[in-house]
């Protein structure tokens, strides 16, 4: 495959992270799972800057977030497949 | 590899047997009171390097062990090959002389009271001219790279940190290790949310367990101090500004620099030199990036690597600082900083395998001599660790 849009540490994530510096809002984007070396295709519902977190699937709110295959934390909010995850609808469980 | 075989590099090998892969002659105060005559000694002799701090006054205990530890460290790092302590008085100045000496390389000291800041200047001055005729006719020669100690620490890191660049150390490590290098890495804050799985990467259950109570130690610190979540703290503004949300992310994307094979085999005092031979260790320090390397060089590691996303741009004065990145804006838009871009394996350009075998060849390249970019740009940040209040 040509370079990926995002690319998702573990098939058991719920977040894959945008490593191009530019995604809009609707458009259709290509992931590399490392982990498995697969791809996957998910539509951008927000702009996701260079670095920040896509959700990969629907997330409730109070849920625990998965990255490397491990726990980064709990939702404070529902999000959405595609919407953009950061400090305002993630936070730490610890401190 | 392009410039060594990857098994050997050209050093200094000094007295008590180390090698170190700089040739630095320091000019080391004991104290905040004595950087004005360091710094004019360095200024009067060329080839000197003044390391000035503001402690060392009224600190006791614990706090204070540290701080020779560190000094004592500092200046018995192999990339030093000679030293000049100047402290206020003679009693501790000859505490830091002594502990330095112990390695067999030159080292005096001078103290101000009595004297006054221009007689002693001269006197260092003079004594600092004959180490730098001394320390400049020395000569590199090859040593293996069982010989060669690395340090690791990241800084401003993001989200590209812990997909690439962190991974690459790791790469190195998980080699370096199979090598018989001596490697160490440190910042036990952030290693919060993570430190479960960091205990199970400890060579036994006895070095896991030590792992765990120095974590737990230094969270409690933690839980006892805050005022808020620590938001913009840990994660730092620039860690979220790269994508980073919390601290278990910022976590787990920091433990990719020991690899997956690597077993952690002693957990370290901050700047405690590692006494159980090869391996990798795991040193008890702040997650700030000068605090951290700064414990690391006095505990004796030669060549630093140091992953960033957003660009943290630290130095050490002795310890020669390997920056590298993954962040495809970072490389572009701070590329001096940047001795290696890594950004490929984000386009899948790169493997991972080759990155580390690239990471090596810099790293090597590094000992036999070539200035880091830090060391260039003249950073140059020595930053003790305080533990708390002095007397």
């Amino acid at each position: 495959m040509s370079s990926p849009d995002f690319i998702v540490h573990d098939p058991h994530d719920s977040v894959g992270v945008a490593v191009v510096e530019t995604i809009e809002a609707g458009r259709t984007l290509t992931g590399w799972v490392m982990e498995t070396d697969t791809t996957i295709t998910l539509q951008a519902k927000d702009p996701i800057p260079l670095g920040h977190k896509i959700a990969l699937r629907d997330i409730s709110n109070d849920e625990t977030v998965l990255k490397y295959g491990q726990d980064i934390g709990r939702t404070v909010a529902a999000i959405g497949q595609g919407r953009h995850v950061h400090v305002h609808n993630l936070k730490t469980k610890r401190w | 590899m392009s410039t060594t075989s990857g098994k050997s590099f050209w050093g200094y090998r000094r007295e008590n047997g180390r090698v170190g892969v700089r040739n630095h002659v320091i000019i080391l105060p004991l104290d905040d009171l004595s950087n004005a005559a360091s710094e004019a000694v360095a200024n009067n002799i060329k080839g000197t390097l003044a390391l000035p701090h503001p402690y060392g006054r009224l600190q006791f205990g614990a706090d204070l062990e540290l701080h020779f530890r560190t000094l004592i460290g500092t200046g018995a790092n192999p990339n030093v090959a000679a030293v000049v302590v100047i402290g206020i008085e003679p009693g501790w100045t000859k505490r830091v002389v002594d502990g330095i000496a112990k390695t067999g390389k030159p080292v005096s000291g001078f103290s101000i009271e009595g004297h006054g800041d221009i007689a002693t200047i001269a006197a260092a001055s003079y004594r600092a001219k004959e180490y730098v005729h001394w320390a400049s006719e020395k000569i590199r020669e090859e040593a293996p790279i069982s010989d060669l100690w690395v340090s690791v620490k990241c800084g401003e890191s993001d989200t590209t940190s812990g997909l690439a660049s962190n991974p690459t150390v790791g790469n190195f490590v998980d080699k370096l290790d199979a090598l018989g290098a001596t490697t160490c890495f440190g910042e036990t804050s952030e290693l919060t949310g993570a430190e479960q799985v960091c205990a199970t990467r400890a060579a036994s259950p006895e070095v896991a367990e030590k792992f765990l109570k120095t974590w737990s130690d230094y969270n409690d610190f933690i839980l006892a101090n805050k005022t808020n979540d620590l938001s913009e703290s840990q994660p730092t503004k620039g860690n979220i500004e790269g994508g980073l949300t919390t601290i278990e992310e910022k976590a787990f994307g920091n433990l990719q620099k020991i690899g997956r094979k690597a077993r952690f085999i002693d957990v370290l005092e901050p700047g405690e030199a590692p006494a159980k031979g090869p391996g990798l260790y795991f040193m008890d320090t702040s997650s700030a990036a000068a605090e951290c390397v700064t414990l690391q060089a006095a505990a004796g590691f030669v060549v630093h690597l140091f992953p960033t996303g957003q660009g943290n741009v630290i130095g050490n004065p002795i310890e020669p600082v390997v920056k590298l990145s993954a962040n495809p804006r970072t490389v572009r838009t701070m590329a001096e900083h940047i001795d290696l871009d890594v950004s490929g394996i984000l386009r899948r350009e790169l493997t991972l395998d080759a990155a580390g075998d690239a990471l090596i060849d810099i790293a090597l390249r590094t000992a036999n001599g070539r200035l880091t970019a830090a060391e260039v740009l003249g950073h140059r940040e020595f930053v003790l660790t305080k533990l708390y209040r002095s007397a």
